[in-house]
């Protein structure tokens, strides 16, 4: 698939996951296509780093489901923080943790999972849509539901891959990348390598061949495909691009002059032709 | 060596140190330039057991230094994100975060001030406060102690204080554990009425005038304070190993 097949399996008001940790390992060349398209209104359920950041400032999020939006070397996301301050987007604001029971609640197809963690906060204080349930043994603890995070569509993004969807990754976490796959129905997998795959299992560990074609649907050959995130082993993070995007929040002729040159540019060909990769 | 040749930023590393004393074998956690710097210290002389990540995704039993060359790692333990929360859920771990606005019985907020729907300022958002201060120990570090920190009241509460766990089941209040705040004026507690903050020492050349008025609630001070003690000889071998290059006197200048 190319990243533009993958966009056209989308729709506007979908609901959709995005693999990664901050700014580390996002599916960028998947992020850029949706970006560049005519989908709008999306619920992004992310880890968030740039991919949240990038689609705000596109007016492509209606509702960002995050537990922060960083891009680790820079703390916060600045076009999120714009998006935030403009009273752009709607959030739900979880925990960290009840990101990950969520989206495991919704891998295993149940509505919530029973947690501690969100008493007495915003979380769960100020925000109905998380709910309490009260244990239903002795102890009659009262306890936060953990709603389901059911995602329409999932991107991740891994070191390698081979064509039927099956994926490793080289770095030393795997994040949640694997969950965020098994909360949708459709998952779309960007690798740096498209390997035969008798090969793959020769390239690392069997304990990193974390996806299996049962979670995808998908996979799109992007080499630089995480790019400006970190993918390491197979590059760090660009922190010079990383600055300039940064930077280019600072007023709308930086942004529309960056948005000119990374985005309008074309597809992840022309990205890194124009990114110098 | 007197007191004059320590710098603040040194007071601090030991301030945040002492938090991790009769810890034993559980993760310390501290997050920021003089936490890391802190927590190293403690184990390194009196906590031998605590177990440290390298950042990211490790267990590293050796010193990770925060300016200078970095050592090989001796990795003792694989600890990705997700493990973190078994770690976190299971209450083997002793965090010390950031907050952007403190109230008295220490609910803490860095997610975002002002109105949810279109917050005057977004900060970090919720990131692990509401589960760290639920379900493993916590202590604060606080580089710019002001009245802008120490509020009456948080805009939005991420990390829950004494009067909010008070209210919850009973497994949270025998769980709920704040320890200490450490900031660039001194160390505080919550050893006041109804677990309110209390100042626990003031840093060498502050006063306690200085630190009240430095918060804008009304800090429990209990008759004479101390000042924070020194670092030892060994300890003070340790920051320097640890931070060659004195980064932690840009965290918190002299």
């Amino acid at each position: 698939m190319t990243e533009d097949d993958v966009v056209a399996e989308l729709e506007s008001g979908m609901t959709i996951g995005i693999g990664g940790w901050g700014s580390r390992r996002k599916p960028m060349s998947l992020v850029r296509a949706i970006a560049r398209s005519e989908l709008q209104d999306l619920t992004v359920v992310s880890y968030a780093g740039p991919d949240l950041g990038l689609l705000c400032a596109t007016g492509k999020v209606k509702k960002a489901v995050y537990a922060f939006c960083s891009l680790d070397s820079i703390a916060l996301e600045p076009h999120f923080r714009n998006a935030r301050q403009a009273g752009a987007v709607e959030t739900l604001e979880l925990d960290e943790g009840l990101f990950l029971l969520g989206l495991q609640a919704a891998a295993w197809r149940v509505p919530f999972l029973p947690s501690r963690v969100g008493l007495g906060s915003f979380v769960v204080d100020r925000q109905p849509e998380i709910k309490t349930v009260v244990s239903p043994y002795d102890d009659g603890e009262e306890l936060v539901a953990a709603p389901a995070l059911n995602l329409d569509a999932a991107l991740i993004h891994m070191h390698r891959g081979d064509a039927r969807g099956n994926g490793m990754y080289l770095n030393v976490d795997p994040y949640m990348d694997d969950l965020v796959a098994l909360a949708a129905p459709k998952t779309f997998m960007s690798v740096e390598q498209v390997v035969p795959t008798e090969e793959l299992a020769s390239l690392g560990p069997v304990q990193a061949m974390k996806i299996s074609r049962l979670m995808t649907h998908g996979v799109v050959e992007a080499p630089k495909g995480a790019h400006f995130t970190e993918c390491v082993p197979d590059y760090g993070r660009d922190e010079a691009f990383q600055k300039e995007y940064a930077a280019s929040a600072k007023d709308p002729e930086l942004w529309a002059a960056w948005k000119a040159k990374y985005l309008d540019c074309g597809g992840h060909d022309e990205y890194r032709k124009v990114a110098g990769l | 060596m007197s007191a004059n040749s320590f710098s603040r930023a040194d007071y601090c590393v030991i301030g945040v140190a002492e938090c991790f004393r009769g810890d034993g074998e559980i993760m310390a956690n501290p997050i920021g330039t003089i936490p890391a710097i802190g927590g190293r210290v403690a184990r390194e002389s009196f906590e031998p057991d605590l177990v440290m990540t390298d950042g990211e995704a490790l267990l590293v039993a050796n010193s990770v230094p925060v300016s200078g060359a970095v050592p090989d790692k001796i990795v003792e333990a694989w600890n990705p994100y997700r493990s973190m929360f078994d770690v976190v859920w299971s209450g083997r771990r002793h965090v010390m975060m950031g907050a952007s606005q403190m109230d008295r019985f220490g609910n803490q907020n860095f997610a975002f001030i002002g109105d949810p729907k279109q917050p005057k300022v977004q900060l970090l958002g919720m990131r692990g406060a509401p589960g760290n201060t639920v379900q493993n120990v916590t202590s604060y570090w606080i580089p710019a102690h002001s009245p802008k920190v120490f509020v009456e009241q948080v805009s939005v509460v991420s990390g829950i204080g004494y009067d909010r766990a008070a209210e919850l089941g009973d497994w949270v209040r025998e769980h709920h554990e704040l320890r200490h705040v450490v900031t660039n004026l001194g160390v505080l507690d919550f050893g006041g009425p109804d677990h309110a903050l209390r100042l626990r020492s003031v840093h060498p050349g502050v006063t306690v005038d200085e630190i009240v008025s430095a918060t804008g609630f009304e800090l429990v001070v209990d008759g004479d304070v101390p000042e924070t003690r020194a670092p030892t000889d060994a300890e003070m071998e340790i920051i320097e190993r640890l931070d060659p290059k004195g980064v932690r006197k840009a965290e918190v200048p002299d």
